[in-house]
């Protein structure tokens, strides 16, 4: 049973300071004079904070090209994310927001990292935890907050709030609230792209708790055996709601829970290490099939917002994290080393953000809660006769629109 | 909302004196025990739940609980302590697993222990539906000729509305399980409900899927005997008298219902409510007895209307009463057709007002 390793292994616990005193090795060589910034196209090589590991395949190189302005996009990318998680907090707590909610903030490195080395005709799907991937797929602070706030300007018009953002232009399918539920959905998905020959993937989000999920496993054997192009990335950020991983997991090395799938362990706090590996999962995905991606990450926030994520970890443990392995922190230091910017302009930045983020949300509580009728829409594709009763059941009744 | 119904439960379920328990001939020795004894302990349906498997695990040294993060309190804080007080070979969590958890539980049964699951929110358990909740829980005892079965096996788990869930921590699932002959279904009302129900479930020797009212985990309130008690499955309680319609419920819906049965009385229409208390399998005489009696029938639960447990009641007593009692159609006043909605919750639920209408538009029919 279970119970032997809950008593041995509370040694294995919090290891999770581990890849960061490496964090910096940028090639000094690089440095360039604050003149040199606007010039946007110079290449920079950054090593990724860690080395990869791999289960069945090739390792990427840790040698990463960049932009100035692709270092720039990612600090205020990232910010932004924070930003609007940090609000989205708020709101909740002020009950504008209703519903469950799942926070992003310390993840944002992974939905960064994948969007810089993929298409929007690439698919991503993922759970509940769901705001800063659809923002990295394009989707507006307008949308969230009017989405988070349950606005007819939301993503989903307000009909689905937190856990279920959708934006179809730009191949994000959500948005799901059953744990683990998704990762099949991902993978008929990618069936679909194989079909269409357009070199396309997708790219299945799910966290270390939905690991354990049997229908995981299920969709892994079909995608392996039909070579589809689906990437599984696990986001690992060490806690299935309130349970360690190592509590849940027998192996909690999740790159190599695949077996016959090749797998790659990365990074997530490195947007860069993400970015690497995406890049090469998709090759990868398209010439053989699926491969899965353990992004080693953190959230900073609870499970929801009904868990105050301090009961089962050290306040040690999570500012630790924050001082050491911050994703937002790196690319700061990141653009120091490289004189891109001084210290002042980042903070501007931030600033900036946080008007953008007020703005969005301010904006957001102008749009009108969707139409009464909205509640019976959706339900059945139009015109096909379905009905929908009142609550007599006799006299209210409507032909569902 | 959630304080308006909370006010009125603790009316109902505190001043006991009026309550016609004797005239129930349902009442067992420990029930009636339960209505003697006003002096428990004020507790919440928490922390009687809590109690409850206190006892359980006190008093059968086989007995276990386990599921996502319960040896932490559970997200409800069910399992607070429980942990501490037992130790980790009783008291674990699982990992995220709906499928494995059931299953576990049964095969845990079978092996002659008292298996207590928690699934986290009612709206998880499809996963474990699957596989594990119907087939092999329900048909383990017939499809082995007896040889085996789960019967020490119960499925803890908090359902319903709880005004802001959403879509995934917010519906009533019970009529999926009521399809499934073999299982038992039991959704208490209040603390003391819950306390007593619960432990009979668990050493019921027949699996048992029990609902947990989410809403009223901490806004029902009222006095919980200390001691180990057990209140009887498959008999429903008649919870206020009256001539002029029967109303049948179950769990928090009834709170809402006994709302409106006072709002009626001022018009001078008396309304006799029952809890069913035990969905499968339920107590029809009860439910008869009394629509003989009054001659109408309203039938309320947050789940939607159609293929909801409300059909099974409107269609058993009308086969039972069809020419002697009953005189009006049926009301059933549900959720709507439609998914669990987000924003629009206030106008799915079966509210004070719908129920109102109901009672008024079927005496006057």
């Amino acid at each position: 049973m279970a119970l032997s390793r809950l008593a041995s292994s509370s040694s294995s616990g919090s290891n999770f300071l581990k890849p960061l005193s490496s964090a910096l090795s940028f090639t000094p060589s690089l440095r360039r004079p604050i003149s040199s910034a606007a010039d946007d196209s110079t290449t920079l090589t950054i090593e990724t904070s860690v080395p990869f590991t791999s289960h069945r395949c090739d390792v990427p190189s840790r040698t990463v090209d960049t932009t100035p302005k692709e270092l720039m996009t990612f600090f205020r990318d990232m910010a932004l994310m924070r930003r609007m998680e940090i609000a989205a907090d708020s709101l909740y707590k002020a009950k504008l927001i209703r519903g469950f909610c799942h926070l992003y903030d310390g993840q944002e490195a992974v939905a960064i990292g994948m969007e810089a080395a993929i298409t929007k005709k690439d698919c991503i799907i993922t759970a509940y935890r769901d705001h800063c991937t659809f923002l990295g797929r394009g989707g507006t602070l307008l949308q969230v907050f009017s989405e988070l706030m349950g606005r007819q300007g939301g993503c989903s018009k307000g009909k689905g709030g937190s856990m279920h953002f959708y934006k179809k232009d730009a191949g994000f399918y959500g948005g799901h609230g059953i744990v683990g539920a998704q990762v099949p959905l991902g993978c008929g998905l990618a069936f679909g792209q194989k079909y269409s020959k357009d070199e396309t993937v997708t790219f299945a989000l799910y966290g270390d708790g939905a690991a354990n999920q049997g229908q995981l496993f299920e969709a892994l054997n079909i995608s392996a055996l039909w070579d589809l192009p689906a990437i599984l990335v696990c986001e690992n950020n060490h806690y299935g709601m309130g349970t360690a991983e190592w509590r849940a997991a027998k192996s909690p090395s999740y790159y190599k829970r695949g077996d016959y799938v090749p797998g790659l362990k990365v990074d997530g706090m490195d947007v860069f290490a993400v970015k690497q590996a995406c890049k090469f999962a998709k090759e990868h995905a398209l010439k053989n099939g699926p491969i899965i991606l353990e992004m080693d990450t953190y959230r900073y926030h609870g499970h929801s917002m009904s868990d105050p994520g301090s009961t089962y970890r050290t306040r040690d443990e999570i500012s630790g994290v924050r001082q050491e392995r911050d994703p937002i922190e790196r690319i700061r230091k990141l653009i120091f080393a490289h004189d891109l910017a001084t210290e002042k302009e980042l903070k501007d930045i931030e600033k900036e953000v946080r008007k953008e983020v007020d703005e969005a949300i301010a904006k957001a509580k102008e749009s009108p809660m969707p139409e009464p009728s909205e509640l019976f829409t959706n339900i059945y594709v139009k015109g096909y006769g379905a009905e929908s009763f009142g609550a007599d059941r006799k006299e209210v009744r409507t032909v569902l629109p | 909302m959630g304080l308006r119904r909370f006010g009125r439960l603790v009316k109902w379920v505190g001043g006991n004196g009026r309550r016609p328990f004797s005239t129930s001939s349902s009442s067992s020795c420990d029930e009636m025990m339960v209505q003697q004894i006003a002096s428990g302990k004020s507790l919440n349906l928490y922390s009687a739940i809590n109690q409850a498997l206190h006892i359980a695990l006190e008093t059968d040294p086989r007995a276990y609980v386990f599921g996502e993060d319960v040896s932490f309190g559970g997200v409800f804080r069910c399992t607070t302590g429980l942990a501490d007080r037992f130790g980790k070979q009783r008291v674990f969590n699982t990992p995220l697993c709906e499928q494995g958890i059931v299953g576990f539980g049964i095969g845990l049964a079978a092996m002659g222990n008292q298996a207590v699951a928690e699934i986290q929110f009612a709206d998880y358990i499809f996963p474990a539906f699957d596989q594990a909740c119907i087939p092999s829980t329900a048909k383990f005892r017939y499809r082995s000729g007896n040889q085996f079965n789960c019967g020490g096996l119960t499925i803890r788990s908090p359902y319903g509305a709880v005004g802001h869930g959403g879509h995934y921590h917010s519906q009533s699932p019970e009529a999926f399980f009521c399809h499934a002959p073999g299982i038992k279904v039991v959704i208490p009302r209040s603390p003391r409900q819950a306390k007593g129900l619960l432990l009979s479930c668990i050493r019921d020797p027949n699996p048992v899927v029990f609902f947990e009212p989410k809403w009223l985990y901490r806004l029902s309130v009222e006095e919980v005997p200390e001691h180990d008690y057990m209140l009887p499955l498959s008999e429903a309680e008649i919870i206020r008298e009256g001539n002029d319609i029967t109303l049948v419920g179950w769990g928090a819906q009834l709170s809402i219902m006994e709302q409106a049965c006072k709002d009626a009385e001022k018009d001078g229409i008396s309304c006799e409510l029952i809890d069913l208390r035990t969905l499968l399998p339920w107590d029809k005489d009860t439910v008869e007895a009394s629509v003989r009696k009054t001659g109408r029938l309203l039938i309320s639960h947050e789940a939607p209307v159609t293929g909801g447990f409300g059909a099974e009641i409107s269609a058993s007593i009308v086969e039972r009463c069809f020419l002697r009692a009953s005189t009006t159609p049926v009301a059933r006043v549900c959720g709507l057709d439609t998914p669990f909605p987000l924003v629009f919750e206030p106008f799915y639920m079966p509210n004070k007002n719908k129920i109102l209408d109901a009672i008024k538009s079927t005496v006057n029919y």
